[in-house]
């Protein structure tokens, strides 16, 4: 049977506050456990929150970002659960009036097509504390300082068809969250983490299936696998003619499987009820307008600047402008070389291959826009060529030196010496009668290929600091008036 | 030293009558001799109480003292004090110290006010009679047989018996009203919003409000003086400009429109509770007062919709005593499941638990609308009966209980019955409006309280009411034959 997958995303990502959502403890990763904590967010009795309004500013900005509906009367709900570190034995967030309402956002697919998935809603809530269970024997530590750190979770429609589409959608919504400035997107250290809600029908079938809901996956490659071994074993199932259960499931990275955490039978009653101790949210227009006006470019008009603009191709467009980081990055080398279309091939082509290959992000790139920049313009100035400025590439991100030191310390400044040329050139043709020959007979289409043995020689008699321009050019020239 | 208004302890510091480390180990030895009568302490916390009065000493000396400056007092025990534990009269808490003080404790010590103890109360603060406590039921200084009222019992009877000049109580549905009714005592729950509930064990948030319960009506317009402001730490707490509750006291009644709610004087008021409030607005009519007949025509409502939200807050509130961080934990938990379980059903008390069950109940999936949400559109209906009625007088009186204070343990196997008790009070809670209690009369040798109910942030009328009422009344003044016998 032919299957269809239908997936939605609920994506946390953690704000940038100074201070946590409803307290005016500093927000930080990786200080002493409970270091980070004020009254409020230890649940200490007779505590109450102070709502971060910077929280809401950033809730707002993301809203007026995906155009979506805003919620100008909000309300904070508290979700009653006990765990360990959930220290008030209940979640502040918000259910049935979040601060952004539906909205969307576009998707580019691999057929280079543009897919709008709505966005449900989006809704600010404060994070838990963490239960370390490998630091004290046969006992659990709790440590508070991520309790009360503001969120904002972001709720899909199950628009998407596979998780390609879902990892799309999960890059897109991070270029926004970074481009706005709401986050600083660091999914290693989970400011962006997602759940993913699976399920499949058969093609044609409007019903939806039964859904799995994949908790906290926090890498793009994860995502995608997740949701695949996740699909591959719902079909196992439903094909041996089983039934899929609700439930909650954990990705296992390792294996590369998942497994149940907690069905629906043992979910809990959250008995959401608004918050007595937090007034409703109100905002109005004039509020809402100031946010709007003060937007930076987004991810998608920063595409279609590229592409009008610069004239890069969609594709480098849409590549370039997926993170905030990376488009800064771009247009920080082009102001240095003035060059686009070069720009755009060694960012997407040499550095994403370093970066690929040591799997850093565009931050912790060891070769500055600048040096990149520079490294274009003695390219385009004919002081070396694609093959030297590859080596030059090569030890700047081993970061050995300066651009022009590395070149001159490699010796791969290009011969550009017509007299050298014409030398290597020479003996080229004479060492080498048996081509001569071939090129000589050939027809006159077929010897531009031809000229490639020619050229490949006198760039290794070079070592390959030849202007391959004028090594071509006197070549063709030489070669032709042997006819 | 003790039966002296907090205003006569004031001036008679100032005249240098006496020191207040002096007047507080008088009131602490006071309150050691006298205190297994009535049970109305939990702790008294001589050295700290020692300390600051010290300081006040020292304050005085240096000519900056406040009115408070050295006066002692009181504190019911969910308001958390630094250093200082903090039961809620419950097991869960019994060794509980606070690392802060609660916003209404940092006012009264900046005064310079001495804090010489924590009162008994219902356990959480659930409970009409004083009788849910972990540390034992307190006995009505009038009447060692008779519950002093609840849940502010501890500072009542504390206040009643002359072992304190005034105390703190909360008021979630006649907590403040109800236990100064049944103690002779004048006690105000101002509006939701005038004091900040920071540091104040929650009970049900959107209710709890905190006030003094003092002797008489001046005395308790200083404590809210040093108790009221906005403050930044409660979302709730009102912006408004700091008022001062003393300054109308004096004004004549002329002209006051006094409206009397029918539902408060139907076939379930005692007879001569009635005549004593009757008497007591003839009093004020005679001051000037126009009298005149309105209806609420909701009130009955107040108390199934009371017991609703009251709980399901409380439900929620309640969770954090989980036996994780701080209060009861059980002895070897087997597992999570089991710490959370044995912990709590050991922790909290009997009343406790059937009022977390009741508002667990009440907010669950499926149960949500018909009790949670039909009793928030009560309470707007309950809001807007209290703003017609407001719109017509100015203030509105009538009883604060049915009865005057009930025997010890007559309520007690009947939870409806108690919660009957809270009838006339509850209302004023859920539309947040102030109301307060002045003592009116006796009958059988037990106190009757006047129920005196404003507009929002009109507490300075009420006050004013309740003054001009005790120049014309003695009331106040009486007082109960254990505090001659103990004295």
């Amino acid at each position: 049977m032919a299957w269809e997958i239908v997936i939605g995303l609920e994506i946390h990502v953690q704000l940038a506050t100074k201070s946590k959502l409803f307290s005016g403890a500093k927000v930080g990763f990786g200080a002493e456990p409970n270091t980070q904590t004020t009254l409020v967010d230890l649940g200490m009795p007779g505590s109450l929150p102070v709502f971060n309004q910077e929280a809401l500013r950033m809730a707002v900005t993301f809203g007026t970002a995906i155009d979506a509906e805003i919620g100008k009367h909000s309300v904070f709900a508290r979700k009653n659960y006990f765990y360990p570190d959930s220290p008030k034995g209940y979640q502040t967030s918000q259910m049935d009036h979040p601060i952004v309402g539906i909205g969307h956002l576009d998707i580019q697919l691999e057929d280079g097509s543009t897919k709008r998935i709505g966005v449900t809603r989006a809704h600010l809530e404060e994070d838990a504390g963490k239960s370390l269970h490998d630091d004290f024997d046969g006992m659990t530590g709790i440590d508070l300082n991520r309790s009360s750190t503001p969120l904002l979770e972001i709720v899909s429609e199950p628009d998407m068809r596979n998780a390609k589409e879902a990892v799309a959608y999960m890059r897109k919504m991070h270029a926004i969250v970074t481009t706005i400035g709401i986050s600083d997107g660091n999914m290693a250290e989970g400011s962006m983490r997602c759940d993913a809600n699976v399920s499949i029908r058969p093609k044609g079938q409007e019903k939806l299936g039964t859904r799995a809901e994949l908790k906290n996956i926090n890498s793009f490659r994860f995502i995608e696998r997740a949701i695949n071994v996740e699909v591959e074993r719902q079909i196992d199932i439903l094909e041996d003619g089983g039934k899929i259960a609700q439930e909650t499931r954990l990705y296992d990275a390792d294996k590369n499987e998942t497994r149940p955490m907690r069905s629906k039978e043992e979910a809990n009653d959250y008995r959401y009820f608004p918050c007595p101790d937090l007034l409703p949210i109100e905002i109005d227009d004039a509020y809402i307008d100031v946010i709007r006006n003060a937007l930076p470019e987004l991810p998608d008009q920063r595409s279609a600047r590229f592409v009008n603009q610069l004239k890069l191709s969609e594709y480098d467009a849409g590549v370039l402008s997926a993170s905030r980081a990376l488009a800064d990055y771009f247009e920080a080398v082009v102001v240095v070389c003035n060059d686009t279309k070069l720009s755009a091939n060694w960012v997407t082509g040499e550095l994403a291959k370093f970066l690929n290959q040591n799997n850093l992000e565009i931050d912790a790139a060891p070769v500055t826009a600048e040096q990149l920049g520079q490294l274009i313009s003695r390219i385009k100035d004919d002081t070396i060529n694609t093959k030297g400025a590859k080596t030059v590439f090569e030890e700047l991100w081993n970061q050995t030196g300066t651009v022009d030191g590395i070149i001159a310390d490699k010796g791969l400044k290009q011969v550009s010496d017509m007299d050298a040329i014409e030398a290597m050139v020479d003996d080229v043709i004479a060492a080498s009668p048996k081509q001569v020959q071939q090129y000589l007979d050939a027809e006159v289409e077929k010897r531009g290929k031809m000229l490639g043995f020619f050229m490949g020689q006198v760039m290794k008699a070079s070592k390959g600091s030849a202007n391959p321009g004028q090594v071509n050019g006197l070549l063709k020239k030489k070669l032709d008036a042997l006819c | 030293m003790t039966n002296k208004t907090l205003i006569q302890i004031s001036t008679e510091l100032s005249a240098g009558n006496y020191s207040s480390r002096e007047i507080t180990q008088d009131i602490i030895a006071g309150i050691k001799a006298r205190d297994h009568q009535f049970n109305s302490f939990i702790t008294v916390s001589e050295d700290l109480a020692l300390q600051q009065a010290d300081a006040a000493d020292a304050r005085r000396a240096t000519g900056n003292a406040d009115l408070l400056t050295g006066v002692p007092f009181a504190h019911k025990d969910l308001f958390c004090t630094q250093g200082l534990r903090t039961t809620c009269a419950s097991k869960m808490l019994e060794n509980f110290v606070p690392p802060y003080e609660s916003t209404v404790g940092q006012r009264l010590l900046a005064t310079g006010a001495v804090c010489v103890g924590k009162t008994n109360m219902d356990e959480f603060a659930m409970g009409s009679s004083n009788e849910n406590s972990y540390f034992g039921a307190v006995k009505n200084p009038w009447d060692l047989s008779a519950v002093p009222g609840g849940s502010s019992g501890g500072s009542a009877a504390a206040v009643a018996a002359g072992l304190v000049p005034a105390a703190t109580g909360t008021d979630t549905g006649g907590s403040i009203r109800q236990p100064a009714s049944f103690c002779n005592l004048t006690g105000i729950k101002p509006t939701y919003g005038r004091v900040s509930r920071f540091g104040i064990v929650a009970y049900a948030s959107s209710l709890d409000q905190a006030g003094p319960m003092c002797t008489t009506a001046e005395d308790a317009a200083v404590m809210l003086n040093a108790m009221a402001g906005f403050d930044a730490q409660d979302s709730t707490s009102v912006q408004q400009d700091a008022a001062d509750f003393t300054a109308d006291l004096n004004q004549p009644l002329a002209g006051l429109k006094v409206g009397l709610p029918k539902e408060f004087f139907g076939s379930g008021l005692d007879p001569q509770v009635a005549d004593c409030i009757m008497a007591a607005v003839k009093q004020i009519e005679a001051l000037g007062a126009e009298i005149v007949d309105i209806s609420l025509p909701n009130l009955e409502l107040s108390i199934p919709a009371y017991y609703v939200i009251a709980p399901s807050e409380a439900s929620s509130n309640l969770s954090r005593f989980d036996g994780v961080r701080y209060g009861y934990r059980c002895d070897q938990p087997e597992d999570l499941m089991d710490l959370y379980c044995r912990s709590r059903a050991e922790g909290f008390g009997a009343e406790v638990k059937r009022r977390i069950m009741v508002g667990t109940y009440a907010l669950s999936e499926g149960y949500y609308d018909a009790y949670y949400l039909k009793a928030q559109r009560i309470r707007r209906l309950i809001k807007d009966d209290f703003a017609r009625a407001l719109a017509k007088v100015d203030v509105i009186m009538g009883p604060v209980a049915p009865t005057p204070a009930f025997d010890l343990g007559s309520n007690t196997k009947d939870p409806v019955a108690m919660y009957l008790e809270d009838i006339y009070t509850l209302s004023a809670n859920m539309a947040g409006i102030p109301a307060m209690s002045t003592p009116a009369g006796f009958v059988n040798g037990r106190p009757v309280g006047l129920h005196i109910m404003g507009n929002y942030f009109a507490e300075a009328k009420l006050l004013n009411i309740a003054h001009q009422y005790q120049q014309v009344t003695d009331w106040h003044l009486e007082t109960p034959s254990t505090m001659q016998k103990g004295a």
